[in-house]
């Protein structure tokens, strides 16, 4: 019987050969921390006795959820982080470098093949590379950082297999979105999922990402893809660095294998309080809208910024509405701002925040009051997550975030796309 | 191990969200500060209506969402004495188990808010004392238990200066 990506991976990294269900110990290629989780993992660092750290040139810090500081708390445990990464020469991303996962592909150490453990939930973004990349807590990215290993238990497969072409209008995040409302906020715990299909290899790597980043929104321990020319490509301006592909045999097991036409798929939104409460855009259109996000891990990428910026140029956003705009990264900001992107966007209507988290995570960054409706790009809309439990988070593409902000109401931005 | 206390029943898909606020949890690693805002958006009170020793029952993927940490740990410091779920998110559960909070998979469906629970952890027998039914856990894999007798990852490592699993 043949293997799947993830026992391939996990294979390559225990030295022996693993199957679905089975422990093992596996090294590590790249470990990151946010600055939601670091603070906890310096903690359980000391308390496992730690010295060095496994290897310096393999971790990453970043400081992206509540960035820069809003208050003297954060201030201490952002402080806490900047003294470890000196003490151990690790290198850290601070305020204003972008969200860890978009700083941490750009930083070109994972790809094809790679077993990355980061200390926030939607460290499953990397499979879109063919990484085999997932969440854990503090004390394993502890554990991480002494040993350069982890334990896993190796997952079964769910595989996706999309076929068709998404309609003008339509992309990858409503994609995402039907998967998850498809198979709901459980569908695939404790397993990774596979995303393949011509739907899949027609879009773009920022496309990608996006649907890798949602995985954990299904309960999966990873949103993996293959590798192909576009992922060589993307890859290559980061670093020179070789990857080998890892592909599933062809007679490799799978808990499930689910197929999909998205030919004719409209645009998806999925409305408060759960991510697997999705609706065509055409059901719920209308719903008014206090505020508009466009950013974050899921939605933050110049792929994102400029198909908001082609429905929203020349145009000015509801007065109704406010507009929060925050990069993925440093790097997307100045791209965005030199081809003028940015200068479209801020003319309409948009407050540009800091790239990192923006408001996605309730820190800061533009909380909600109560009773209003927030439109987000983000992958997340339960309730307080924005930093109020009375408000209403809406979940949807850069087109129907820029198209509901435009109209003040969620619209489907088809209606803005020639 | 044998735990004793009153049920607190919460329904499927408790988010990490739900169980501590990021508007919380990004300004302190003080515990027992966080573990007053434990369930807060579900159950504004939630933190006063707990003695010590009760037990949160929840339904499917209990623990859903974010990574950190501060989730379990907030309900350890909050004095629960274990969570019981249908199931849970996978992050949650090895966080779990990493900083020593008892997670007990079993069919909750017939346990109801104020039932008089009586967890042997080792067995994975519950007994519910109020209604006199007896349910059967799902046992842990043996590399969790392996963790949870030294005492979580951090005594785990200590004691053997990295993974003896």
């Amino acid at each position: 019987m043949g293997l799947t990506i993830i026992e391939k991976i996990l294979s390559e990294h225990s030295g022996k050969q693993v199957k679905a269900g089975d422990i093992v110990v596996a090294g590590l290629d790249f470990i990151m921390g946010q600055d939601g989780t670091s603070p906890l993992a310096i903690k359980a660092f000391e308390e496992m006795n730690g010295e060095a750290v496994f290897d310096k040139d393999k971790i990453a810090l970043v400081i992206d959820h509540s960035s820069p500081s809003p208050n003297d708390g954060v201030s201490a445990l952002h402080k806490m982080m900047r003294d470890f990464v000196k003490s151990k020469g690790v290198h850290l991303y601070d305020i204003g470098e972008g969200v860890c996962h978009q700083v941490v592909p750009e930083s070109g150490k994972v790809g094809p093949g790679s077993l990355v453990i980061g200390a926030d939930s939607h460290t499953c973004t990397y499979g879109a590379l063919n990484a085999f990349s997932t969440g854990v807590g503090s004390t394993d990215l502890a554990g991480g950082l002494i040993s350069g290993q982890m334990w896993f238990k190796v997952p079964e497969t769910l595989k996706f297999v999309c076929n068709g072409q998404l309609q003008a209008g339509v992309y990858s995040k409503d994609l995402i979105l039907y998967l998850i409302g498809n198979i709901t906020a459980d569908g695939a715990t404790y397993m990774a999922a596979e995303y393949t299909g011509e739907a899949i290899s027609n879009i773009s790597m920022d496309a990608r990402f996006t649907i890798s980043n949602m995985a954990i929104e299904m309960g999966a321990k990873a949103g993996l893809m293959e590798a192909d020319e576009k992922t060589f490509n993307w890859l290559k301006q980061f670093t020179s660095e070789s990857f080998e592909k890892v592909e599933a045999d062809t007679d490799a097991s799978y808990y499930n294998i689910k197929e999909y036409d998205v030919s004719s798929l409209e645009p998806q939104v999925a409305m408060p309080h759960t991510v697997d409460n999705v609706s065509p855009v055409s059901q719920v259109s209308g719903t008014p809208v206090n505020q508009a996000v466009l950013g974050t891990c899921t939605n933050g990428r110049l792929e994102d910024l400029r198909i908001a910026a082609s429905i929203l140029k020349g145009r000015k956003v509801n007065p109704d509405v406010r507009f929060i705009v925050a990069p993925a990264s440093k790097n997307i900001y100045l791209q965005a701002m030199q081809e003028g992107t940015l200068q479209e966007l801020i003319e309409a209507g948009a407050a540009v925040v800091t790239p990192g988290c923006g408001p996605c995570v309730g820190t800061h960054n533009g909380v909600p009051s109560n009773g209003e409706n927030v439109i987000s790009t983000a992958n997340r809309n339960f309730k307080g997550r924005m930093g109020n439990s009375s408000a209403y988070i809406h979940l949807a593409s850069p087109a129907t975030v820029a198209a509901s902000a435009l109209v003040g109401k969620i619209t489907d931005p088809r209606e803005f796309i020639k | 191990m044998k735990l004793e206390g009153n049920t607190h029943k919460f329904g499927k898909d408790v988010n990490t969200d739900y169980i501590i606020s990021g508007k919380y949890k990004f300004k302190t690693l003080d515990m027992r500060e966080l573990a007053k805002h434990v369930m807060e958006d579900l159950d504004t009170d939630f933190y006063n209506k707990i003695t010590a020793g009760d037990f949160i029952v929840g339904e499917s993927n209990f623990g859903c969402g974010s990574s950190r940490e501060q989730a379990p740990l907030a309900i350890k410091y909050a004095n629960i004495g274990a969570v019981i779920a249908k199931s849970f998110a996978r992050i949650f559960y090895r966080n779990a188990i990493n900083t020593g909070l008892p997670v007990v998979e079993c069919d909750t469906d017939n346990i109801d808010a104020g039932d008089i629970l009586k967890v042997d952890l080792e067995t994975g027998s519950i007994l519910n004392k109020t209604k006199n039914e007896t349910i059967q856990a799902k046992p842990l894999p043996d590399v969790m238990i392996k963790i949870l007798k030294d005492g979580g990852l951090a005594p785990h490592f200590r004691k053997h200066g990295g993974f003896n699993l």
